[in-house]
């Protein structure tokens, strides 16, 4: 979820936060032998937590390049199986089964023998571009394609290396076939039967890499690896852990973030059945609260429900949502730092003028797995389970709350009941948390693993939400649709001010992430104004970031320039887009050529809208069909064509379209907005939270522009272009276009 | 207390209004079924009370007691004909991201197919109505609507 960033800029980034929290000598990761078998439980990385700090220093942090470290990556059992170590967090977007598919090409596996796992904080699961462990960005493909292929053909040649060594014959004359090692005179030896030598065999420095055209795992359209595991209850999520002896806290936290408490009477909720201490714990944001530790959830909730509490929230400040747009408009109108600059003379003299003003609510991430972390340490180490979309900062901190070094931290990956962004937060407020909860725990002589549970209201208010926005745009065009002159201004709460991030996201007083979808692929001259008020309200990414609000502004009224002056929404597009944007062109021409529109008359009362966007350096476009169903605007069809350069799987491109689309579609519905009230949050549970249900999901078709470039994500280009494509669609039909999400007609109930 | 899990039983000493999905995930030690509202919102921890497909997170184990109570892990695991049936579309339609309210969607279409006349498959907008109560924040609707709809198929 992390934004188009400057790469570079990164592990500086992550060594203020080192000297911000605490640094340690960067140990060099061991040279190992690659292919450990199976059963070597002794040997697996995870056990040997290091680098954690040095890793996330990125320079230096280890005399092996990741892609020279086959032995954290790719493990041969003797029967063949072939496991595959992700450096990413599985939460839905199917990595666990693409970055095996590409290891497993250049390895040339027999791919019905392969599994995968999750790695940890070790050293060797950085992603190789940001020099820290991260989950986001929609980077995972994009950063670590080369990576996995490179790991694959490394492993690859010490196989076809112990194969010669067996035969003693040169390995000119030897070639592989999907898990096995074929020479000279019909002979033959599985992986399985060479992993033991092969662990012998120096990992080579130069490796030659497949001819795309000779690929037969990737582009495949491949079933995920934990279908099955997810279809029969069988998959173990971070919530599902059970360590012996483990107890479970729930939190009592302030209404409103950062308060502290006035008085506690624990006696009623300490003599509830099964809980085994209440205690006051240190909170996110300088706030403080009551942690009820207990045999299992439901006894913990039961003592929490007990607690007698009263809270102080004199000292901190308490968001009302409607005084915030009020004090957002205000702030509009004031000059601030520019991120764009042009002639805004224009303004005054075209012929045709529009002024919109745009409302988007602070939106929760709400993923089905309320947040959880399971804590176990002692005097000299601590492990950490958790789904983690960054376990080297998540392991830092965990090491600050207990006083131990990072390498004496382990976290354990865990599979992820989704996280949109969420389980990616530079204080590691859920993490560090937990920690508390657990150093307490043993305070008062609780000798076990704490697994520190959120019910769903906890996470909903619990903050780190997408920020609330507000947009103004003054545009001034000619007849022709020829935008003179864009004056438009964004107010929104920077994400990363006050994180490890602000040194390189914001420049000039402006946070990248709030104008990321702005102005680009249009030759418009956009003057855009950008302020960033400080508010008691934690912010977050959250799927797709800033294009949650860019992407929708921006083509509703690309859209409506063209519909004023009477041409073509797809045809104005193609026009601004030139030769300049082919792949913005080649999308857009895939859903117009597939969806039948401009051909297909559509039953009366059904409007196409379209839109197109590009996030993550991929483009996605969308053209659907959509009504009003007593005034309520009812999505039909969405047809989809997307470039994200070669689709490693494109089933999982398929449903990530698809899932992005619905939480684009979520963000339209009814009650899809976080409100505060005096402070309080007054969203928490589904109930007064929208997102999409089956009913209201449309039927869907997604086209692939067809490339052999190397990819780019998937993880969040699906969103940003649904709502605006809906509403552009509903503009269609009531001559009136919308300026807010929730959209602003509900109709008749 | 005396709980009958997927054909086996189980002394629970628990109190009686404990939610059934806590004595499940808690106390007996089967974490297929999950949590994700505990108020009947999302479906998450659906299961199979009787045949009736009931929200294990608001219902008291005491209202489970001399009843038949069966999990996603027995829905699935070949015994049940419409169960495998259903594990086999969601399999075929590769319809899980990230897994988390799978089971809750699994066990809901398997109650609902059961409810179903035989010889006459659910129309579109059945379906649709049928799953309603079970929310997925990855947006695998479009699939499980499809494998719902090719489950019904099969066991035709």
């Amino acid at each position: 979820m992390l934004p188009n960033i400057d790469y570079h800029d990164l592990p500086r980034a992550a060594q203020r936060l080192m000297a911000h929290r605490q640094a340690s000598e960067a140990p060099t990761l061991p040279r190992r032998s690659f292919l450990k078998l199976a059963g070597a439980g002794g040997l697996a990385l995870g056990t040997f937590p290091h680098l954690v700090m040095a890793q996330a220093a990125g320079q230096g942090a280890s005399a092996l390049k990741p892609t020279e470290q086959p032995s954290a990556f790719v493990q041969i059992a003797s029967n063949g199986e072939v496991t595959v170590t992700i450096n990413r967090l599985e939460f839905g977007q199917g990595v666990q089964t693409a970055l095996p598919m590409i290891l497993a090409e250049e390895l040339d596996a027999d791919w019905s023998l392969v599994r995968s796992r999750h790695g940890s904080n070790d050293g060797a699961y950085i992603d190789p571009s940001f020099g820290i462990h991260l989950t986001g960005g929609s980077n995972s493909i994009k950063n670590s394609f080369t990576q996995y292929r490179e790991l694959g053909a490394r492993a690859r040649a010490m196989l076809l290396g112990a194969a010669a060594a067996r035969w003693k014959v040169d390995v000119a004359t030897l070639r592989t076939q999907a898990g096995t090692v074929l020479g000279p005179n019909g002979r033959k030896l599985s992986y399985g039967q060479l992993a033991d030598a092969a662990m012998a065999q120096p990992v080579p420095e130069k490796i030659t890499l497949k001819d795309p055209k000779d690929f037969r795992i990737i582009g495949r359209p491949t079933s995920r690896l934990d279908a099955r595991a997810k279809s029969s209850g069988q998959q173990n999520f971070g919530i599902d852990i059970r360590l012996p002896g483990q107890l479970t806290a729930v939190v009592a936290r302030p209404p409103v973030f950062g308060a502290r408490l006035a008085s506690l009477d624990d006696d009623a909720a300490r003599a509830v059945k099964g809980v085994k201490a209440v205690l006051r714990v240190p909170l996110d944001s300088g706030a403080e609260g009551v942690a009820v530790v207990a045999d299992g959830y439901w006894q913990a909730t039961q003592g929490r429900e007990a607690l007698k509490l009263q809270w102080d929230t004199s000292a901190v400040e308490k968001v009302d949502s409607e005084k915030q747009l009020a004090q957002y408009r205000e702030l509009a109108a004031r000059p601030g730092p520019r991120k764009f600059d042009a002639d805004m003379a224009p303004l005054g003299t075209a012929p045709r003028q529009l002024e919109a003003e745009f409302v988007f609510p602070y939106l929760a991430h709400a993923a089905m797995e309320p947040l959880n972390c399971t804590v176990q340490f002692s005097d000299d180490r601590a492990e950490v389970w958790t789904g983690s979309q960054c376990p080297g900062l998540d392991g830092a901190a965990v090491a600050r709350v207990f006083g131990l070094k990072p390498e004496q931290v382990a976290v354990h990956v865990q599979m992820a009941g989704g996280g949109f962004g969420r389980r990616f937060a530079a204080s590691s407020d859920f993490v560090v948390e937990a920690c508390e909860i657990a150093k307490a725990a043993r305070a008062a002589g609780l000798n076990a693993p704490v697994r520190t549970l959120w019910s769903r209201e906890d996470d909903m208010r619990g903050g780190y939400y997408r920020p609330m926005h507000l947009h103004r745009a003054r545009i001034g065009f000619d007849e022709r649709g020829k935008v003179l002159a864009w004056d438009h201004v964004i107010v929104g709460q920077s994400i990363t001010t006050g994180t490890v991030f602000e040194g390189f996201q914001i420049k000039d007083g402006i946070d990248r992430t709030a104008t990321e979808g702005m102005r680009d692929p249009y030759p418009v001259p956009m003057r855009l104004t950008v302020h960033h008020p400080k508010l008691n309200v934690p912010v977050l990414w959250w799927r797709s970031v800033g294009s949650t609000h860019t992407a929708f502004v921006m083509e509703t009224l690309i859209d409506e320039i063209a519909r004023s002056t009477k041409q073509d929404p797809v045809a104005y597009r193609m026009d601004l887009f030139g030769d300049k944007h082919p792949r913005h062109r080649a999308a857009l021409q895939m859903a117009v050529d597939k969806s039948g529109y401009g051909k297909t008359r559509l039953p009366a009362g059904r409007a196409f809208g379209v839109a197109v966007h590009e996030s993550f350096q991929t483009v996605v476009a969308y053209v659907v069909e959509a009504s009003l169903r007593d005034g309520r605007p009812v999505l039909h069809r969405v047809t989809a064509g997307v470039h994200c350069n070669l689709a490693v799987n494109p089933r999982t491109v398929e449903a990530q379209l698809q899932g992005a689309a619905v939480m684009g579609l979520s963000m339209c519905l009814p009650g899809a907005a976080i409100t505060l009230k005096d402070g309080v949050v007054e969203q928490g549970n589904f109930d007064r939270f929208t997102v999409a249900r089956m009913t209201d999901i449309p039927a869907f078709d997604v086209h692939i522009v067809p490339s052999a470039e190397p990819p780019t994500g998937m993880g969040e280009p699906g969103l940003p272009p649904l709502a605006p494509a809906f509403a552009n669609a509903i503009a269609q039909l009531t001559g009136k276009p919308l300026r807010q999400l929730p959209f602003n007609i509900e109709g008749k109930s | 207390m005396k709980l009958t899990v997927n054909n086996r039983e189980f002394a629970i000493d628990a109190d009686p209004a404990m939610p059934l999905l806590w004595a499940l995930r808690d106390v007996v030690g089967l974490t297929g079924t999950k949590f994700g509202c505990g108020a009947a919102q999302c479906g998450a921890c659906t299961v199979h009370l009787d045949g009736q497909a009931v929200r294990s997170c608001i219902t008291p184990i005491s209202e489970a007691e001399g009843k038949k109570l069966i999990t996603i892990e027995a829905a699935t695991d070949g015994s049940d004909r419409v169960g495998a049936a259903v594990h086999a579309a969601w399999l075929k339609h590769d319809v899980a991201q990230c897994g988390y309210c799978q089971s809750g969607q699994i066990m809901s279409a398997i109650a609902f197919l059961k409810s179903q006349p035989r010889g006459k498959p659910p129309t579109s907008a059945e379906i649709d109505a049928a799953m309603d109560g079970n929310i997925c924040r990855c947006g695998t609707y479009a699939r499980i609507r499809a494998a719902v709809a090719d489950a019904a198929r099969t066991i035709a």
